[in-house]
């Protein structure tokens, strides 16, 4: 049956209003990604060796041949793995946060909050108390225990919330017990380690992308990769999620397994990122509320600009991180909260709508 | 055909549907009716399979649908429209159709989105936030997104509750007329006597998780029923055109359990 005219002008119109907000959405993931683009160039720029642009841009994309051999060695093998670095943890700490608050419904739920990066951190200083190294690779000895005690804090929230049932108010309360329980353990270790012990734990539980290798980013770039071409396969499902799980499990989504899939894979993101460069709170609680202002709740944009965005703030910190203190690197985990907090004000602050 | 057989629903140890059994016709519009606590809304969620339940559902040809295979053909929509994110009106439309969506969707399936937004006469709002729209509105929404799955089954918990008088009829009158056009079988929750003596084919009215009355309004409808069921005294008279108005007048003491039929 044909549309009334008055139907189909309004139809019309509508289809307008539509197409233009699917150009806006594109216009700020687009905008994200050239500004992270930028950022990336000053990161490499910045340090105590002084660097031109052209010569960055120069040992970035010519062969090593025709680029000053120290130019190259500096770019190469100190600040672009730093870089690198940067962009994966705060791209896997923001598609993680991006991804906790989606299937718990909550908007203070995020890698750090549940308890995940202090069990890093827990892991972390045991090895170090007791000066702990795997044979063969003892170098890996601090990543490889971080790793295994995030995946630990999920199986222990995972253990919890599958005897109580896989919803997001029992999901969180066992992540904030995992969360108190391994700042417990750790601020016990920081407690009976002997000074110069106890100056290494904290350092590594500042965060800093000096441990960066190309190793960690092969490693971090690698779980980051799989993590997102596997979220992707389910990002109509998460965006329907938001819905409530009533409504969610009304359009044939078998909910708890599908939170339990993310759980995990958010799991391995994130013990993926901190395990190399310590505890970094703040960006995969922040980068996802900036990019629901940006782009909305569907997530074939919101997932990636949660990224772009943990990746901007990341690199801003590593940017801010080497200039506050000429000469010396403060701690990275140190200054995402401060790059990070004025740029959420300002969005806030600015916006017309409520995003939560 | 919709074939509801043995149907028992538990929320612990405690019974609330037990044992319902019922068949409707393709293209009919039934209204289930009942005092609050009665089980109606543990029905339909028992029938979409969003609830644990045990018992047969089975549709047409399709013998025993299992839960998880429920989502394809029956369409549900939860009384509640509280919950409100930051998705705009038509992704939560487009939602409908969960399994037709990929990285990419089809330029058709979003006109026809936006058309049957239209319809609703909600194109204005396509790209607000559920957060910005009013709860009536929100159902509207949902109600669209349950026509837009194009679903056999059709199960609407409280469908008018937040609408005002125009919406409530028009919004009746779509979903009968889909149903009649495209042989879905639509049940809805309804508190609206009159309203669903207008709109709707067949009465299945419900106490204590079973089934007390089943028929076409002029048949089930009464005043002691309406006692029986509500504990209300009610005035009913049929109007010019056929059609039952029924108005409450005072509450009484409910003094006995109807019999199931």
């Amino acid at each position: 049956m044909p549309l009334p005219e008055n139907e189909l002008i309004m139809t019309s119109q509508t289809i307008k209003s539509y197409r233009q907000l699917v150009a806006r959405r594109f216009f700020w993931a687009l905008f994200t990604a050239s500004g992270l683009a930028i950022i990336i160039i000053i990161d490499i720029l910045v340090g105590p060796a002084f660097l031109n642009v052209f010569d960055v841009l120069a040992s970035l994309v010519l062969p090593k041949a025709s680029v000053d051999p120290m130019v190259y060695v500096i770019v190469h093998s100190i600040r672009l793995p730093m870089t690198l670095m940067a962009i994966l943890v705060g791209a896997s700490l923001g598609i993680a946060g991006a991804q906790m608050q989606t299937i718990l419904g909550n908007p203070l739920a995020s890698p750090y909050t549940l308890g995940f990066s202090a069990a890093a951190g827990f892991g972390a200083a045991v090895v170090i108390l007791f000066g702990l190294q795997l044979p063969l690779i003892p170098e890996f000895t601090v990543p490889v225990a971080a790793f295994l005690t995030a995946s630990l804090a999920c199986a222990l929230v995972y253990g919890f919330a599958h005897v109580r049932g896989i919803t997001s108010e029992i999901m969180i309360l066992a992540g904030i017990a995992t969360l108190f329980l391994f700042q417990s353990l750790q601020s016990l270790i920081q407690y009976l380690a002997a000074p110069e012990v106890l100056q290494e734990i904290v350092f590594w539980l500042f965060g800093s992308m000096l441990k960066a290798t190309w190793f960690s980013v092969s490693v971090s770039g690698g779980i980051l990769l799989i993590s997102i071409l596997l979220l992707a396969r389910d990002s109509w499902k998460l965006t329907a999620l938001r819905l409530g799980d009533e409504r969610a499990r009304s359009l044939g989504i078998n909910v708890p397994r599908l939170r339990l899939k993310i759980f995990i894979i958010v799991s391995f993101l994130t013990a993926g990122a901190v395990a190399f460069v310590g505890t970094i709170g703040f960006v995969g609680l922040v980068a996802p509320h900036i990019a629901r202002m940006l782009v909305g709740e569907d997530q074939r944009l919101f997932m990636p600009v949660s990224g772009i965005m943990g990746a901007i703030v990341m690199v801003g910190a590593s940017i801010a991180s080497k200039v506050i203190s000429p000469g010396a690197v403060v701690p990275i985990g140190i200054v995402t909260a401060i790059v990070g907090v004025p740029f959420l004000f300002a969005l806030i602050l600015t916006g017309k709508k409520r995003h939560w | 055909m919709l074939n509801v057989t043995g149907l028992t629903v538990k929320y612990g140890s405690l019974s609330v549907i037990t044992d319902l059994a019922f068949s409707l016709e393709p293209g009919s519009f039934t209204a289930l009716l009942g005092a609050n606590g009665t089980g109606k809304s543990s029905l339909l969620k028992g029938i979409a399979g969003v609830i644990p339940a045990s018992g047969g559902v089975s549709l047409q040809d399709r013998k025993n649908l299992q839960p998880h295979q429920r989502g394809d053909s029956i369409a549900y929509m939860p009384q509640d429209t509280g919950a409100t994110s930051s998705l705009t009106v038509i992704e939560v439309i487009l939602l409908g159709r969960l399994r037709s969506l990929g990285m990419q969707v089809p330029r058709s399936l979003e006109n026809e989105a936006i058309s049957i937004l239209s319809g609703f006469g909600l194109g204005a709002l396509e790209t607000r936030t559920l957060e910005e729209i009013s709860g009536g509105q929100r159902q509207l929404v949902y109600l669209a997104q349950s026509l837009f799955r194009n679903p056999d089954i059709l199960l609407l918990d409280e469908p008018t509750a937040a609408l005002d008088l125009r919406h409530q009829l028009i919004v009746l009158d779509r979903v009968s007329s889909h149903c009649r056009k495209n042989g879905t079988i639509a049940i809805a929750a309804m508190h609206d006597l009159s309203l669903a003596a207008k709109c709707a084919d067949r009465l299945i009215c419900m106490s204590d998780g079973k089934i007390v009355a089943d028929g076409k309004p002029t048949e089930v409808l009464s005043v002691s029923l309406i006692r029986d069921l509500y504990g209300v005294e009610a005035d009913l008279v049929t109007g010019s055109n056929g059609i039952l108005h029924i108005t409450p007048l005072n509450a009484v003491e409910l003094e006995k359990t109807v019999s199931p039929v």
